[in-house]
């Protein structure tokens, strides 16, 4: 099956002509066609669009870059020139917002000759773990259709799981890559804050939000890293720290290489699949070299309600500007601009981002903004603080991606709380601004993927790439697929 | 613990350009509550002479030359056109801000 090549094997069936880039994405076409019905990865089809590119691209031959002729999908919330981009939410939805633009990374990896085929299944505007805030509906975990693929990158991630697409794009906020990457047994990257541009991508809390690849194997992600990291003069939050050949970092070599083991995260209570899965990891990479030692970062308890203060607060201000002036929900008949507004918005956003705004309005407001939001951002200095330090002993950190494999539709939907502590492992690297990889590394009893989390310092993708690629090629996990359609 | 009330709620969805309905008051007063009463234990935390974490890597100012930059992607015309409001002269025409 041509769509279960991962961007490499797919490369070089192009370069060698097994196979033309029409053949590669009619592929993905098909299985979209197979599978999507039941697990609801893609809310945009741009087939037409994408068959008519990847015949220009055949019909020039050439496949001398890594990317060229490839289909991706990407997640609901980039920007893409005269495609659907709704942010999952009915309040660009109803008016169907066709950006005239592109996002800066579709743009780099379209002068790559990346085709794109449509556009993923995201919780709204990214808020939640689970894609179940999505006005279209819940993604399926191609692993077990009866649970959710996770969130809010949960389209991207089943898509590359299921063989939708060769790659997807996600967005990691508060672990919206890495979360659903580990429920579905496929690799992803949450990049240093700033690495890639953020331009043309809805935000939800600027000071933290992030884009990055999902994909089927560690060398794929650093293929996608080298094709979008680096300066955007559209970006000014972008950085001008000069970008490194990720691929020559694959070397799988580890001798030396410094683990840390952080006691926090291996907590009372968790899940011993996971935990079990986790420390063998930590295990594989020892036996090829390694050396692990225990660490603690001892504010980690306080990353996940640090976030949900800075999140909404962000959130309450970048809402702001869907107000069904520049684009989406309009009303009729409104008695003045202010009940233009608050029809437009109580109509247009669900309950997740309502409750956001509302507590970043609350966080922010005068006489709880010290309290809050300034309390939080001083405790995000001391989690830092943390990882500067263990880092100072240790090159890479090594946890769990989630305390369970993936849960069941519905799970959590009348608790936001429960929700939020899905991110319990997954928000002190956002605090820190650091690289954190999610790889596959094991199954639970009932068959579901087991996420390892490798984090590192900032601007250092290349050394979570080389231990996460080293340890992929001692493992078999990588190359296990699940059995739908 | 903090909570908030009925009240409160209404304020704030006030401030957010938010209508809710009584059910939706009722239910959001019962979240937000447990929203802010799991974080309420970043209290607890001693930051004494800490500096506040606005941006993480360390950047200060981006600084571009001041020229008047025409967007290199997107035209002035085709942004106004994903409006849903009527635009006369370039301009989109609001409600009205009185009544």
């Amino acid at each position: 099956m041509l769509s279960a090549f991962t961007i490499s094997q797919a490369h070089e069936a192009l370069k060698s002509k097994k196979c033309s880039s029409e053949e590669l994405v009619r592929a993905c076409i098909g299985r979209v066609e197979a599978v999507d019905g039941t697990l609801n990865a893609l809310v945009f089809k741009n087939f037409d669009a994408a068959v008519a590119k990847a015949k220009e691209v055949d019909k020039d031959g050439r496949f001398d870059l890594p990317l060229r002729g490839i289909p991706f999908l990407t997640k609901d919330v980039y920007c893409e020139e005269g495609v659907p981009t709704t942010a999952c939410s009915n309040v660009l939805r109803h008016k169907e917002y066709r950006p005239p633009f592109d996002s800066t990374t579709i743009r780099r990896l379209k002068a790559q000759g990346a085709i794109s085929i449509g556009k993923t299944n995201t919780d709204e505007f990214t808020m939640g773990a689970s894609t179940e805030t999505s006005c279209y509906g819940v993604t399926r975990n191609p692993w077990d259709t009866s649970r959710v693929a996770g969130g809010s990158s949960g389209g991207s991630a089943a898509g590359v799981a299921a063989d939708e697409c060769i790659f997807a794009l996600g967005t990691d906020t508060g672990g919206s890559i890495r979360q659903p990457a580990g429920f579905c047994g496929v690799a992803g990257l949450r990049t240093t804050y700033g690495r890639t541009s953020r331009y043309g991508v809805m935000s939800m809390a600027s000071s933290l939000d992030t884009i990055g690849p999902i994909c089927k194997s560690i060398e794929d992600l650093a293929i996608v890293l080298q094709a979008i990291a680096g300066k955007d003069p559209l970006d000014g939050t972008t950085s001008a720290v000069p970008v490194p050949d990720y691929r020559a970092a694959l070397t799988g070599d580890v001798k030396g290489l410094r683990i840390g083991l952080p006691k926090e995260y291996f907590i009372d209570g968790m899940n011993a699949e996971v935990e079990g899965a986790v420390r063998t990891a930590a295990t594989v990479l020892e036996h090829l070299g390694a050396t692990v030692t225990d660490i603690s970062l001892p504010h980690t308890k306080y990353a996940t309600p640090t976030y949900y203060i800075l999140c909404p607060s962000e959130v309450s201000s970048n809402m702001a500007r869907y107000d069904g002036v520049r684009y989406g929900h309009t009303v009729e008949k409104p008695k003045n601009l202010l009940d233009y507004y608050q029809r437009v918005r109580s109509e247009g956003f669900g309950p997740e981002v309502k409750r956001r705004i509302m507590i970043g309005t609350y966080a922010l407001s005068a006489g709880y903004a010290d309290a809050y939001y300034r309390q939080a951002q001083k405790v995000r200095t001391l989690i830092k603080r943390d990882f500067d330090e263990a880092f100072q002993e240790v090159d890479i950190i090594l946890s769990p991606v989630s305390p369970t494999p993936a849960f069941t539709v519905g799970a959590h939907t009348d608790d936001p709380v429960a929700m939020y502590l899905e991110d319990v492992f997954l928000d002190g690297q956002v605090m820190a601004g650091i690289p954190a990889l999610s790889v596959p590394c094991g199954f639970s009893k009932e068959n579901l993927p087991i996420g390892l989390q490798i984090m590192g310092r900032q601007w250092d993708e290349g050394t979570i790439l080389r231990a996460a690629y080293a340890y992929e090629q001692a493992t078999e996990w990588h190359t296990r697929k699940p059995a739908l359609g | 613990m903090p909570s908030l009330t009925p009240a409160q709620v209404r304020a704030v969805a006030k401030l957010a350009r938010l209508n809710l309905t009584d059910a939706e008051v009722e239910k959001f007063a019962t979240e937000l509550t447990s929203i802010l009463q799991y974080v309420d234990m970043l209290q607890e935390v001693d930051t004494t002479g800490v500096e506040a974490t606005a941006q993480v890597t360390g950047l200060t100012n981006a600084f571009r030359d001041d020229e008047i930059a025409v967007h290199p992607h997107a035209k002035p015309d085709d942004l106004l056109a994903t409006s849903p409001l009527p635009i006369v002269e370039h301009q989109i025409v609001t409600p009205s801000a009185h009544d």
